[in-house]
């Protein structure tokens, strides 16, 4: 009975601190098969899978590879069981050529003898149809390629079970579908394919079952030809939990930011951010929901000056309303736009490394927006003394001191101080993007509370967010957007999250109702 | 003619001299280490050799030029290794900063091997007495055939074996980083630490080895110093150190390839000595003239950073520690 | 992540009370003149401690020998200074060589030149305004590299010391007095015109006011000022620079331009205030010395002070030891050397913690 099955990961548990990342999760891999593992961010898939290439160590459980019980490591045991994961950020040397990529810490002789390893990946390529050249350097591959040397690379050295993860994510429609192709070659060849994804269609169209994974916790798995949309999602995404955030109407919102035609290109030349056209009005919070990287980080870096955007985009904002004068962000660099007078206020995803200065103390971190204010050319101390002393008193950041390095604060007081500060120079507009990550409920709570506080006041309110409960409960408006595109953007109040899940996943809707 | 072949034979040596540097420089480059202590090595692989050389020549009856010859050989390649392990030890395992560690490194060099090279002076009876003549010749000996043969003997030649090691050296160099297995698990260390601990690769016992086998190839660029371009004797005027700064921007211009830095050593001689054969140069212009080598350097650098071809530039990881934990 | 889990896990330490962390640092001061003792010892088989008296007098032993450290030792830390902003925005300046040679040439050319026809106060102020725009020179060809096309700035600055060196060369021989000499010798020798002034009978006093005033004026500019502000934060992460609309460009070209200013300084103040010639040792490789300061004293000028005075002690110790036991001058290198090589070992154990695996982690492990 038993070796029918590839793996069995039988009630795996993993926590990172006080998150539990995996909680008793059971999962099986049949050989033969394509196996979707299906959640949303922060689900617990890439963990689980990580245990699995040997990357973490389980805390708890049992795994079964073969029918035996094995214990994982290091990656060196996983390939030694024919385990091979391709991880998202691939691991491949630029300077190296593909072949060389392939052979790189295998034992073997002196010399690498080129031949044999080009014939060799020959082979794999002609057998499932990959198309790698041998002799290509990975700089001057395209991310598909790159991708497609990891898939070889694992099978070279003799994975018998693949785990890719979200290969999709950074593939144009042609490339998924000839991944699709190979994928299903070597399935028919026996391989074992696990695919983590939280794309739809994608395991309607590829995989044989598919395991749900929700909040760390196995949900079920089905056979995909049993299953639909509407049911994967329900699963996906769970029955609507009720948070209690409270959501006061706006009050006569005024349209403060046009967004129109905006497009951003990253440093390879390829779109991040598709043509959107979005107002964010003063006195609401707007919900921007997407899988992580369809252009959210895109959207507020671009808006803020940080990202130049290709001509022809246009961010204007409008401090007293559509009718009034208007200045156009697009083009500006965070101090200009400052200069401008525009008051705006970002907390970025990246917040110790973008948003603070870790090394620095609460009283640095206070002045890294307001440092230039006056004309003296000496940084005013005592200001951010001040502040500091306030955000750590009206916010309940647990310090030591004020003159502590952010470094050494808790990740919720770290967004405490950060949040805090931003508020504290009044904006016109805030950004957040991920505003409650890694944070425990209570300071959770604390920020919905801030913001909500910001929108009475008449703030235009952004809120890039992962949790569809949050999303749908905190927000007025929320647009989602997918693969760099905007599919459309729904009322907060009316809004069910099987119709975000749909729309983060599919592009189809249009114009869902501005 | 001859002229133009004296100018080449001279830049040959300088050039020898440098291409021990430079190649011992690349390998270890090639593990991410920026090892700035190449002037330091090359101090102390000379001065080892000529330590070697000198005892054996003052307590030997009859001393065999052959035998002085493997003594300072030996003594040239541990002390250089030596060196590369002090800073290895410090920038690997005790992570200190690389730049400085190696700046360190070429003050104690060149501070040890001139107090060495002060007594051992003292010790053969006074300032510029020290001369390790018999071992001296054994490394400038030449086939007399070969390099009679009028002036493309003289080209071809006329060095002692050290000149063409050096080749031997940069073209093994060459092969070990383009061919071998070792050397390609290497150069993914000096590119993507992280990438290469994943694929099983030991980064820290490659970065240990490169500096330290590095190291020794740069010293032997000392040991040809003393014993072939300052005949077996000492002196104390910094020709050295400013051999090993050049030795450090002939791995630039060379943009990290062994087989390059031969003819880019070479040239690097003839920019050098240049000023000898062309007349009418003031004593002035002549140091304008030694600037050369570094002013193309720059503009290498320069050029390769404007170009960014991926293939010209430093490891990528050059200059960093390497350590699991933070990554 | 491998199968066998070092026996020791290293771990980065939150941080350290002040105290113990100069502690480690004095530990390992002591440790390096153990170690040096012993090298003097089986070298000479000299008395040690003997050696380390005679140190003492070489350094301090006269109120001449005190003048002489201090004067040598503020240099030093005048070229530290200099470098501190630039270390503090994490760009490896080890040019200071260099600048400090060019702002000596530019020095010299105004006392050879304009000797005659200016007083010294004159010659003073267009002496320092020459050396500093010289410095500034030679620090913005890297950093405007660097800004533009992210060329290394370690290398780069490294090649600019030896086309300062070669220049150098080329101007001593162009100033060469007398002619056949090849060296400059004492600029103004009879009229002493734009030398440093006594002040209060003390010849190099005027040098250790400017340096302290430096000193101290750097400390200020990099904590008080909003230019040196920016600065950390450029060092610390360009990414929040950006996000701050701090222009990282043009913070990394102005502080070059100041980092090359003050070592420019430093050759104004070795010319004019100390040796009134120059040549190509002028710097005298205090401007690779002064790296190693400026990086252990973490940016902070006051702590230069101290470094400066011990490797200029050490330097004057063993020159006086080398004429007293017939070593020679060199014996200070290697003493700086491995005193060096300790106190970079040091860090580590200030920064980092050594945790021992226990039993029960291993068993886990190897399950």
């Amino acid at each position: 009975m038993a070796e029918e099955f590839a793996v069995r990961m039988v009630n795996v548990t993993k926590t990172f601190g006080h998150v539990m990342a995996n909680n008793k999760v059971y999962l099986e891999l049949r050989k033969g098969e394509i196996l979707s593992l299906l959640g949303e961010n922060g689900s617990g898939k890439t963990t689980l899978m990580n245990m699995l290439s040997g990357i973490y160590f389980p805390d708890e459980g049992q795994i079964f590879v073969g029918g035996r019980e094995v214990t994982i490591a290091s990656p060196h045991d996983a390939y030694a069981l024919g385990i091979g994961m391709v991880h998202q950020h691939f691991k491949l040397v630029d300077v190296l050529t593909a072949a060389e990529n392939i052979v790189l810490g295998l034992p073997g002789g002196v010399v690498v003898d080129r031949k044999a390893v080009a014939k060799k990946v020959r082979d794999i390529c002609s057998r499932y149809g990959f198309d790698v050249d041998p002799d290509k350097k990975v700089y001057d591959m395209s991310v598909s390629e790159k991708q497609t040397l990891e898939i070889v690379k694992t099978l070279y050295r003799g994975a018998e079970i693949l785990i890719l993860d979200e290969p999709t994510a950074v593939l144009t429609p042609q490339e998924t579908e000839k991944l699709f192709a190979v994928m299903r070659n070597m399935r028919d060849d026996g391989k074992s394919i696990i695919i983590i994804t939280h794309k739809l269609n994608e395991v309607l169209a590829i995989s044989d079952r598919v395991t749900v994974l929700r909040h760390g916790e196995y949900i079920g798995d089905m056979d995909t030809s049993k299953a639909d949309a509407r049911a994967l999602t329900d699963m996906m995404v769970g029955r609507t939990v009720t948070l209690n955030i409270q959501r006061d109407q706006p009050v006569s919102p005024q349209r403060r930011l046009e967004i129109r035609n905006l497009t951003v290109k990253d440093k390879e030349g390829v779109v991040r951010l598709d043509d959107i056209n979005l107002d964010v009005y003063a006195g609401e919070i707007l919900g921007v929901a997407g899988i992580s990287g369809c252009g959210q980080k895109e959207l507020l870096e671009a808006i803020a000056g940080l990202q130049s955007a290709v001509s022809g985009s246009s961010v204007k904002y409008r401090p007293t309303g559509p009718d009034g004068p208007a200045e156009e962000l697009v083009g500006q660099n965070p101090r200009t736009i400052a200069e401008k007078g525009v008051r705006l206020a970002f907390v970025p995803e990246d917040r110790l490394g973008m948003g603070l200065v870790a090394s620095m103390t609460l009283v640095g971190n206070m002045m890294l927006k307001q440092y230039r204010a006056g004309k003296s050319p000496l940084v005013d101390r005592r200001h951010p003394h001040e502040l500091a002393e306030q955000i750590v008193r009206q916010l309940e950041v647990v310090t030591p001191s004020i003159d502590t390095p952010v470094r050494k604060l808790s990740g919720g007081n770290v967004q405490k101080v950060l949040v805090g500060r931003e508020i504290a120079a009044h904006p016109t507009v805030l950004m957040s993007a991920y505003a409650v990550r890694g944070l425990d409920i209570n300071t959770s709570y604390t920020i919905y509370r801030l913001l909500n506080e910001q929108k009475k006041a008449g703030v235009a309110v952004i809120y890039v967010g992962e949790d569809l409960d949050v999303l749908l409960q905190l927000c007025d408006r929320i647009a989602v957007l997918c693969g760099g595109r905007l599919s459309g953007v729904l009322d907060g109040r009316t809004a069910t999250k099987e119709q975000v899940g749909y729309m983060m996943t599919t592009l189809e809707h249009k114009e869902a109702g501005i | 003619m001859t002229q133009l072949i004296s100018l080449l034979t001279s830049a040959i040596v300088f050039g020898t001299v440098i291409l021990y540097g430079a190649v011992g420089e690349i390998i270890t480059e090639k593990s991410g280490n920026l090892n700035l202590g190449v002037p330091g090595i090359m101090y102390l692989g000379g001065i080892a050799g000529l330590a070697a050389a000198f005892f054996y020549e003052m307590h030997a009856a009859e001393p065999v030029g052959a035998i002085g010859l493997v003594l300072s050989f030996l003594a040239a390649v541990a002390a250089s290794m030596l060196g590369g392990l002090i800073y290895a030890f410090l920038t690997i395992t005790l992570r200190a900063n690389q730049n400085v560690t190696g700046l360190t490194l070429t003050i104690f060099g060149a501070g040890l091997a001139n107090l060495f090279g002060g007594s051992l002076n003292n010790l053969a009876g006074g300032v510029g007495q020290i001369s390790v003549a018999v071992t001296s010749r054994a490394y400038r000996a030449y086939i007399p055939a070969l390099g009679g043969l009028g002036n493309f003997g003289k080209l071809f030649f006329s060095f002692g074996f050290m000149a063409y090691l050096a080749i031997a050296i940069a073209v093994a160099a060459s092969w070990f980083l383009g061919r071998s297995r070792v050397g390609l698990n290497l150069r993914a260390v000096g590119e993507d630490p992280a990438t290469a601990d994943a694929a099983g690769i030991n980064v820290t016992r490659y970065k240990y080895l490169a500096t330290c086998v590095g190291a020794a190839i740069s010293g032997l660029g000392g040991l040809y110093y003393t014993m072939d371009y300052i005949k077996g004797t000492w002196s104390i005027d910094g020709t050295a150190e400013a051999l090993g700064w050049l030795a450090v921007a002939l791995v630039i211009f060379a943009t990290w390839r062994p087989l390059r830095a031969i003819w880019s050593a070479y040239l690097f001689g003839v920019l050098y000595w240049a000023y000898n054969y062309i007349t009418g140069l003031s004593r002035g212009s002549v140091e304008l003239f030694k600037m050369l080598p570094y002013l193309v350097t720059i503009l290498v650098l320069v050029a390769v950073s404007m170009r960014r071809s991926k293939e010209s530039q430093p490891p990528k990881s050059l200059g960093l520690s390497y350590f699991r934990e933070e990554r | 992540m491998t199968n066998h889990e070092p026996l020791i896990h290293i771990a980065r330490r939150d941080g350290m009370a002040w105290w113990r962390a100069w502690l480690i640092r004095l530990a390992a001061a002591v440790l390096a003149l153990i170690v040096c003792a012993l090298f003097i010892y089986g070298l000479t088989k000299l008395n040690p401690v003997k050696v380390y008296a005679a140190m003492w007098q070489g350094a301090f032993g006269s109120a001449r020998r005190s003048w002489i450290t201090v004067r040598d030792a503020s240099i030093l830390l005048c070229i530290g200074v200099g470098l501190a902003p630039a270390f503090m925005m994490r760009f490896w300046n080890v040019g200071a060589e260099g600048q400090v040679l060019m702002g000596g040439c530019a020095t010299a050319a105004v006392l050879i030149y304009c000797g005659r026809a200016l007083s010294t106060p004159a010659l003073l102020l267009i002496g320092a305004a020459a050396s500093i725009a010289a410095g500034v020179l030679w620090g913005l060809v890297p950093a405007l590299f660097k800004a533009r096309w992210n060329t290394n700035e370690t290398l780069f600055t490294l090649m600019m010391n030896y086309i300062a060196i070669q220049l150098t060369c080329f101007l001593v021989a162009k100033w060469e007095n007398p002619k056949g000499s090849n060296s400059v010798g004492i600029i103004n020798q009879q009229t002493q015109a734009g030398w440093f002034p006594s002040l209060f009978g003390q010849q190099y006093l005027l040098n250790v006011i400017i340096v302290l005033a430096l000193t101290v004026g750097m400390f200020l500019y990099l904590k008080y000022t909003k230019q040196g502000y920016e600065i950390s934060v450029v060092g610390e992460s360009e990414n929040t620079a950006r996000y701050a609309g701090i222009s990282v460009r043009r913070v990394i070209i102005r502080t070059m331009a100041l980092s090359g200013a003050v070592c420019g300084l430093s050759g104004f103040i070795a010319v004019s205030g100390a040796s009134h010639t120059i040549s190509a040792s002028t710097a005298g490789g205090r401007g690779f010395t002064a790296i190693i300061v400026a990086w252990m004293a973490k940016f902070n000028t006051f702590v230069m002070i101290l470094i400066a005075l011990l490797l200029v002690f050490l330097e004057k110790g063993a020159t006086q030891i080398a004429s007293q036991f017939h070593l020679n001058d060199y014996a200070s290198e290697v003493v700086k050397g491995i005193i060096l090589f300790f106190l970079l070992g040091s860090e580590f154990f200030i920064q980092y913690r050594l945790r021992f695996r226990s039993h029960t982690h291993q068993k886990e492990a190897e399950a």
